[in-house]
């Protein structure tokens, strides 16, 4: 799966967009297929106040609980509610119906850090070498 | 984005599938030491290969499996005498061709692991231990046989396990062997010809829940990927797919069958674990029979528990039970979704005043009091084909 080029990357593989001073994030198509199948999600409800490198919720399969991390510090505006009865839909389209929270966030210039499109590409590509090595 | 199921590497055991495994593309795990599939994504990963054991057919590499050989010495007589020692079921009851399930116990009535017990002739018997516990498991009844006249190898190394299992496992197999399928129980086994390789052992057995089999088969790296090869172009027309560490897990869940390190370690015991079914107290002296006998009159302080889950939440493995008011009554020792019942459930232990079936309790989950109940065990069962497939 591709990894759009407008997005940010973290190293714990979550995905932040940013559009008209909204962020949208969510977590990335590696980390939905490390995971395997997605039974369970629990996200922040709209108004709460999420602080950068703080879990703000988990995602779960059969096998593991996944914390969330939160790119950046900002305010919950909308949290994806389809996820509630389709969580596996983070396994089909990550990067796109299954986004998890909106975010209005406190300092966009927080993201300067986050990686590109190519510089997550070859971040997962070596932790993929390091795991069959 | 941190996954609980991180791979590690450093100085893993290694199947003789395990290039196979890769090659299909496997996730690959630490389990206990092992380098193992978890999962495969050309399965369809862990809820799929799950569904197929329960609908059709899926086939599991479990040569970790450690296998111990127990023989008479000079006189006949010798390995039944320490087996019946250093195991709890009455072995004395086993035909040649067939196994029972049974465990090791500690002096305490504690578990040094389980096992199923096969007789494979006279004064021959086989047992099949866990992963996790081999070298402990060897040493162990090599100490407590040293009095008997018996011969005691570790036979680990020799086999490839393949456990294939589902209502259509017996058909897959039926294609590859001229052995008499039909005419083997539930937990007998016989030996015969598959793929070629004679007298192979094949038993009725498997940690499934399902109807399946187990066969073991040398360990070459050649030989075991042929016969795994064969197995899966056999069961093609069943939709056979490889299965995974992570779908054997909900699997023996949902069956209820426990798993060393969770339902059964060496701090609980026998009936505590609610495993009495398989405790022959009455066959004679056994390692862990004195305490068993003193635990049974002071009476269980906590016992296993099946649990579903009534509030959004997943119980997890050593999650804390509590009560209405949030004192902790007792731990989860597995809990998973179940992908057959669409449900959140959990093996736990809990005081027996808090056990009877219904009994509202509550599992703390990330901080959060979350309500369940007492549900029957097992979870699954499956449907019963015949009177001969009945568990001995």
């Amino acid at each position: 799966m591709a990894y759009p080029k407008n997005y940010r990357y973290t190293k714990e593989h979550e995905w932040v967009n940013v559009e008209n001073g909204l962020a949208t994030i969510g977590i990335t198509d590696y980390a939905q297929h490390e995971l395997g199948d997605v039974v369970f999600v629990e996200l922040p409800k709209p108004g709460t106040k999420i602080e950068a490198g703080k879990s703000f919720g988990t995602v779960e399969s059969v096998k593991a609980v996944s914390e969330i991390y939160a790119p950046a510090a900002g305010e919950v505006i909308e949290a994806n509610g389809e996820l509630h009865n389709t969580p596996e839909k983070i396994n089909t389209d990550p990067h796109g119906a299954a986004w998890l929270i909106k975010v209005r966030l406190t300092n966009a210039s927080e993201l300067s850090g986050l990686m590109d499109a190519p510089a997550y590409e070859a971040y997962i590509a070596a932790k993929s070498t390091e795991a069959s090595a | 984005m941190e996954s609980a199921a991180t791979p590690h590497k450093s100085e893993l055991r290694k199947t003789p599938l395990n290039a196979l495994h890769r090659r299909l593309g496997a996730k690959m795990v630490n389990f206990g030491g092992w380098d193992m599939p978890v999962e495969y994504p050309s399965s369809g990963g862990l809820i799929a290969e799950h569904k197929a054991v329960r609908g059709s057919v899926g086939v599991f590499d479990v040569s970790h499996m450690g296998d111990i050989r127990i023989r008479s010495g000079a006189k006949p007589g010798g390995a039944l005498a320490a087996v019946q020692h250093i195991s709890m079921n009455d072995a004395s009851k086993l035909a040649i061709g067939q196994a029972q399930y049974s465990a090791m116990l500690y002096p305490e009535g504690t578990f040094v692991d389980d096992v199923i017990v096969h007789r494979l002739g006279e004064d021959d018997y086989l047992l099949v231990i866990n992963a996790g516990t081999r070298e402990k498991d060897f040493h162990w009844v090599r100490e407590n046989t040293k009095g008997f006249d018996c011969v005691v190898e570790d036979l680990s190394d020799a086999y490839t396990q393949l456990a294939i299992q589902g209502p259509r496992a017996i058909d897959v197999l039926k294609k590859l062997t001229d052995a008499n399928l039909d005419g083997v129980k539930n937990y007998w086994f016989t030996h015969g010809t598959i793929c070629g390789l004679k007298n192979t052992l094949m038993a009725r057995t498997g940690y499934t829940g399902e109807d399946g089999f187990e066969i073991y088969i040398p360990s070459n790296v050649a030989t075991s990927e042929k016969v795994w090869n064969q197995v899966m172009e056999a069961g093609r027309e069943f939709g056979i797919i490889p299965c995974g560490l992570g779908c054997r897990n909900t699997l023996r869940l949902e069956a209820k069958m426990a798993l060393y390190e969770h339902e059964i370690s060496d701090k609980i015991n026998v009936w505590e674990a609610g495993l009495d079914r398989y405790c022959k107290m009455e066959k004679g002296d056994f390692v862990g029979r004195a305490a068993l006998e003193k635990e049974r009159t002071a009476g269980l302080k906590r016992t296993l528990v099946g649990i579903e889950m009534i509030d959004r939440g997943i119980a997890r493995d050593e999650y804390c039970c509590c009560n209405e008011k949030g004192e902790a009554i007792g731990v989860v020792t597995s809990g998973s979704p179940s992908p057959t019942l669409g449900k959140n459930i959990a093996l736990a232990y809990v005081p027996p005043a808090h056990s009877a079936v219904g009994t509202i309790v509550y599992v703390e989950i990330r901080g959060q009091k979350c309500k369940a109940h007492v549900v029957p065990t097992p979870f699954y069962k499956r449907p019963k084909k015949t009177a001969a497939q009945q568990v001995s």
